[in-house]
């Protein structure tokens, strides 16, 4: 419970407000994160937020964590420059079930900031790509200009045996591959829906809609995974703030199927 | 003849069509192809057609002063262009231009709505066809006008 202190190695900027920062700890190694796990950041003085990990969890001591300027806290985790020390604590949570994925068609649907937290998942996917069926990315954004990690997206339309596919809300005049919603590209996708597992993450109204797509395609209820977020404060489990129904997000997500919380999605009092 | 029927009967849109209603709806249909950069339709013309395509992409726009034409949602090779056609006063609300080489087929509005009037069960069958499409994008429009993502700036 008491965080480590990790300095800011480097800083780059992701997106519009979004800054992807590179953590080391002057204490040792920080424990590695399984994909969709987070850790709690905390900026000395100003505050601690939970923030998922965005960096390859097979990529030795580095930390990423990527991060939009939202609140006071994540802005000054944002603003911070290379040397400024970090408080970690983590990592926590039931992340993406990659493990369980073998030989499965598998789609990441992410929604804006959403595909950071998929990013390590589609790391792991990738390095162990023979082990799946077809791979399919599927990316929304509101504008060509707040696409994330742009750089990587054209490694990865590079990558074979990864089928990436970008729209976004709000077209520009440059713009010419797919304008709407995230959702209308499910349907472009080639997939298996009897053997398909879909890890989804984005803002909660648009992982609804993604669901509801997912299933009118026929994948499985149990085979959707979504990455929720609320007001996590002590990260296990005793505090209560994430308490989503019967579940808390911190300690039994923040990845859980969709037939175990979709009961729960949308309704008002949660 | 038999190769438009043959395009409607792989044609996502009409899966499943009965094939004595394949027949009679192909009696309504052209095949198209549209050059990257020519529009399917513009704005407040009649609304006399509606386009299955069958390769290409196209993108739907609405023309604003000041700002150009802002694309609203592009339609791609197995998805319907067009459903103005189906309510008075039929005309387009909005242009529709081929991104790609658009190959398509094009059906006669008024052909087929004199086929629906003619043939109830026929009717039935295409508004069970279009609705999902409307409500698809009416969900669409709703989720873009939410802008979920928040603000850029």
């Amino acid at each position: 419970m008491v965080p480590i202190v990790a300095r800011v190695r480097r800083r780059r900027r992701d997106g519009p407000g979004v800054w992807t920062l590179d953590l080391r700890s002057d204490e040792g190694a920080v424990r590695p994160a399984a994909p969709g796990q987070f850790n709690m950041l905390t900026v000395f003085g100003v505050g601690e937020v939970p923030i998922s990990v965005s960096g390859d969890p097979g990529d030795g001591d580095r930390l990423l964590h990527t991060v939009r300027a939202v609140g006071p806290v994540s802005a000054a985790l944002a603003d911070l420059r290379p040397g400024s020390a970090v408080g970690v604590r983590g990592p926590f949570g039931i992340g993406w079930p990659v493990g369980a994925m073998a030989g499965r068609d598998i789609l990441l649907v992410a929604g804006g900031l959403g595909l950071a937290p998929l990013r390590p998942a589609l790391y792991r996917l990738l390095a162990d790509r023979d082990r799946f069926g077809t791979l399919t990315l599927i990316y929304g954004a509101r504008s060509p200009d707040d696409i994330l990690f742009r750089r990587e997206f054209q490694s990865w339309r590079r990558k074979p045996g990864l089928d990436v596919q970008v729209t976004v809300d709000h077209a520009t005049d440059a713009w010419d591959a797919h304008v709407g919603v995230v959702t209308t590209l499910i349907p472009r996708a080639t997939f298996d829906p009897s053997r398909a597992t879909a890890l989804v993450c984005g803002p909660e109204v648009m992982m609804r809609f993604a669901v509801n797509g997912l299933r009118n395609a026929g994948v499985d209820e149990a085979a959707i995974f979504l990455s929720m977020e609320r007001n996590m404060k002590c990260a296990v489990g005793l505090c209560g703030h994430c308490q989503f129904g019967t579940v808390m997000i911190c300690r039994d997500g923040p990845v859980f199927s969709y037939d175990r919380i979709g009961a729960m999605l949308g309704r008002k009092e949660l | 003849m038999e190769g438009l029927e043959r395009f409607i009967g792989e044609h996502p849109f009409f899966a499943g069509l009965d094939a004595g209603y394949r027949q009679i709806v192909s009696g309504c249909t052209a095949n198209v192809r549209f050059e990257p950069g020519q529009y399917l339709f513009h704005e407040g013309e009649d609304a006399d057609r509606f386009f299955l395509l069958r390769h290409g992409r196209v993108a739907l726009e609405i023309e604003v002063p000041g700002r150009g034409a802002l694309t609203f949602q592009t339609v791609s090779e197995g998805e319907v262009v067009g459903v103005s056609w189906l309510i008075p006063p039929y005309r387009w609300a909005y242009d529709a231009r081929a991104l790609d080489l658009v190959r398509a087929i094009a059906m006669d509005a008024a052909c087929l709505r004199g086929k629906c009037d003619a043939d109830p069960t026929l009717g039935y069958d295409m508004m069970k066809r279009f609705l999902p499409i409307l409500v698809d994008r009416l969900q669409a429009t709703r989720m873009q006008i939410m802008d979920v993502y928040g603000a850029s700036d």
